[in-house]
């Protein structure tokens, strides 16, 4: 798989560097990053992956690699490339096992000062109320197989005409918390069964739901018009598509195999397995993976109201005066189609983002109206011991990157590592001292999540800010974490 | 000999496996696949079920059976701690489990397992021995 000499890179700029078209490569490959991530970056098999992702048909613009790249499964994490409508193909692997997670974040007219004191109740409530251990569930949301399939199809829409939202959310949603195109019958039953029990959970891993504050604001305008200031309590989530997103990736890997044969699709790599947009098989994997894109919306949209629930129990407040508003919801792992303008041209493409964020600009017409004047909010979290940022998108990134950006800071040491830099400590009491009040399902994860698991965030965001697709709007730090 | 040995990958964990046949190696990886979700020593045999699956490949087969075990935990809370190979060939396999439901006062959930990949998969017989190595997202 690929040549054992240093795949060659151009410096562009101080934050661009450049894989010229070689081989089989039928584009470039552009990374953003500084020197230093480079190094790091050479040291993992990522840039053969981007080159790998180079070769595929229909390849539009370069084979795109966001800061926070890394070694994925085919394609890299934090990898960004698009296919023409017509020509190129869909993968996969370009989307991840995890398909739509992605970050939420919510804004309250609550101050750090308000909730200080009663953070552990607030985290105790809210692992009350989020169903995070296996087999817990709401005894409010009884989903059977017949009702999995309205999710499927109406993504939030579900949840808003069941009472669990308002049409407030669904606006600001990416996409309005549904991907067009949804076909359940593209989804198998195995993906629907592990599905409906999971609706609503967290899962384990790096999902979280977290209590923060806004730290920093650096663009005043942007925080204004995102209703973002200093000091305000902030609440994000993180998770994804669960067990039925899995499902349908393993599904389709499988259909794609045989697909990738069908049509005589050379494959550096089987795990960049694929088959045309306009094919059968395309259109079922974008029927299917619409599908669970949708049930990760939902997923997220029901964790929203249980935390309003337990932010009123807490506070004993009415959701009129907590005013929980959402600020944006964005897919991390993600096929869009999208028209872009290439050489002063409109073309239809399939825009793959694995580990990597939509950034649309200022104008941008899908994008709440009241965020046009200053572009899409962009939402990065970092690891639970520091901070996350948001972001928003530029003109720039619509030219460079398809409107993409990097997703947030990629693992430093591995999940064994971390457990070993654990050991004899009590992870729990070293973040209570800082202020940060954590409680977790799963008795593996803590030790595997510890912050210094992970690279710093604010590497990543300073790349995309200084390259320019993206801009910074504000700091956040947290004050309590759940973990599934 | 060690049946099994975890792998450092990343934020995800892999798995090489041994066995002095192909039914053992498939009987250690499961093993280890439950290994990763909680402590097996906690995992009573109160039930038993019979299991039937194809691949295309022994390779897919492999796949097939550790994510049926995975479809078995997260479909009916099944956490399984026995396993027998009773008929295995290249492209089928029938086996027996045992094992219990999830209980939470006793059974420690360590990590949940996202899915079972087909990253650097490998299986094969080197003098006399079956190996095989598997990465799971987690």
């Amino acid at each position: 798989m690929g040549e054992e000499r240093e795949i060659l890179l151009e410096r562009l700029d101080a934050w661009r560097w450049r894989i010229p078209r070689a081989g089989k490569m039928r584009t470039d490959g552009l990374i953003f990053a500084d020197q230093k991530m480079i190094q790091a970056i050479r040291k993992d098999n990522s840039l053969q992956q981007v080159v790998n992702v180079a070769t595929l048909p229909g390849i539009v613009g370069p084979s795109l690699a966001m800061p926070d790249i890394h070694s994925g499964y085919g394609f890299p994490i934090g990898g960004v490339a698009a296919f023409d409508a017509s020509s190129g193909v869909v993968s996969p692997g370009g989307v991840g096992y995890d398909i739509n997670c992605g970050v939420r974040l919510m804004q309250s007219s609550l101050n750090r000062r308000d909730v200080e004191k009663k953070i552990p109740l607030l985290v105790a409530t809210l692992f009350k109320n989020i169903p995070s251990g296996v087999g817990s569930k709401r005894k409010d949301l009884r989903l059977g197989k017949k009702e999995l399939a309205g999710v499927l199809t109406q993504g939030v829409r579900w949840a808003v005409d069941r009472g669990f939202g308002s049409a407030e959310d669904l606006a600001h949603i990416e996409a309005q918390g549904c991907i067009p195109g949804a076909d359940s019958d593209r989804v198998s039953d195995r993906a629907m069964e592990r599905g409906y029990p999971q609706l609503g959970t967290l899962g384990s891993g790096n999902h979280f739901v977290e209590v923060g504050f806004v730290e920093e604001v650096f663009d005043t305008e942007a925080a204004s018009a995102f209703h973002l200031e200093k000091d305000q309590v902030t609440l994000t989530i993180h998770t994804g598509s669960r067990g039925l997103g899995h499902q349908v990736c393993d599904d389709y890997i499988r259909v794609m195999l045989q697909a990738s044969r069908r049509y005589g699709i050379e494959l550096p790599d089987p795990q960049l397995c694929c088959a045309p947009l306009d094919s059968e098989e395309g259109k079922h994997y974008l029927g299917a993976m619409a599908c669970a894109a949708n049930f990760a919306f939902v997923n997220r949209q029901m964790i929203t109201h249980w935390t309003r629930e337990a932010f009123g129990e807490v506070f004993q407040l009415t959701p009129g005066q907590l005013r929980l508003s959402l600020v944006y919801d964005v897919c991390h792992n993600i096929a869009k189609m999208e028209t872009h303008e290439i050489g002063g041209r409109k073309v239809q493409v399939c825009v793959h983002r694995k580990g990597a964020t939509r950034a649309f600009p200022p104008g941008h017409a899908e994008i709440p109206a009241e965020y046009r004047k200053v572009g899409q909010p962009v939402l990065i979290p970092g690891d639970m011991g520091r901070y996350s940022y948001v972001l928003s998108g530029t003109d720039l990134a619509t030219q460079e990157t398809f409107a993409s950006t990097c997703h947030g800071a990629g693992r430093l040491l591995s999940r064994h590592q971390a457990k070993k830099a654990a050991r004899g400590r009590s992870i729990l009491k070293e973040l209570a001292k800082m202020g940060i009040i954590v409680k977790s399902a799963s008795t593996g994860t803590l030790e595997e999540e510890i912050p210094e698991a992970y690279k710093d965030v604010e590497e990543v965001v300073r790349v995309v800010h200084e390259a320019g697709i993206s801009r910074k709007v504000a700091r956040l730090r947290p004050l309590g974490v759940i973990k599934g | 000999m060690k049946r099994f040995r975890f792998l450092d990958h990343g934020g995800d964990v892999g798995v090489e496996v041994l066995g002095a046949s192909l039914s053992e190696l498939f009987q250690n990886a499961a093993e280890a696949f439950f290994r990763i979700i909680t402590d097996p020593k906690t995992v009573r045999r109160k039930q038993s079920r019979r299991l039937t699956l194809k691949g295309e490949t022994p390779e897919q087969l492999l796949v097939a059976w550790l994510n049926e075990l995975l479809y078995l935990f997260e479909t009916e809370r099944l956490l399984l701690s026995r396993f027998r190979i009773d008929r295995i060939d290249e492209g089928s396999l029938e086996a027996h489990a045992e094992g219990e439901t999830y209980d939470e006062r006793r059974h420690p959930i360590k990590t949940l397992v996202k899915a079972v990949t087909f990253h650097q998969l490998q299986l094969h017989e080197e003098e006399g021995l079956w190996k095989a190595r598997i990465i799971f997202d987690l």
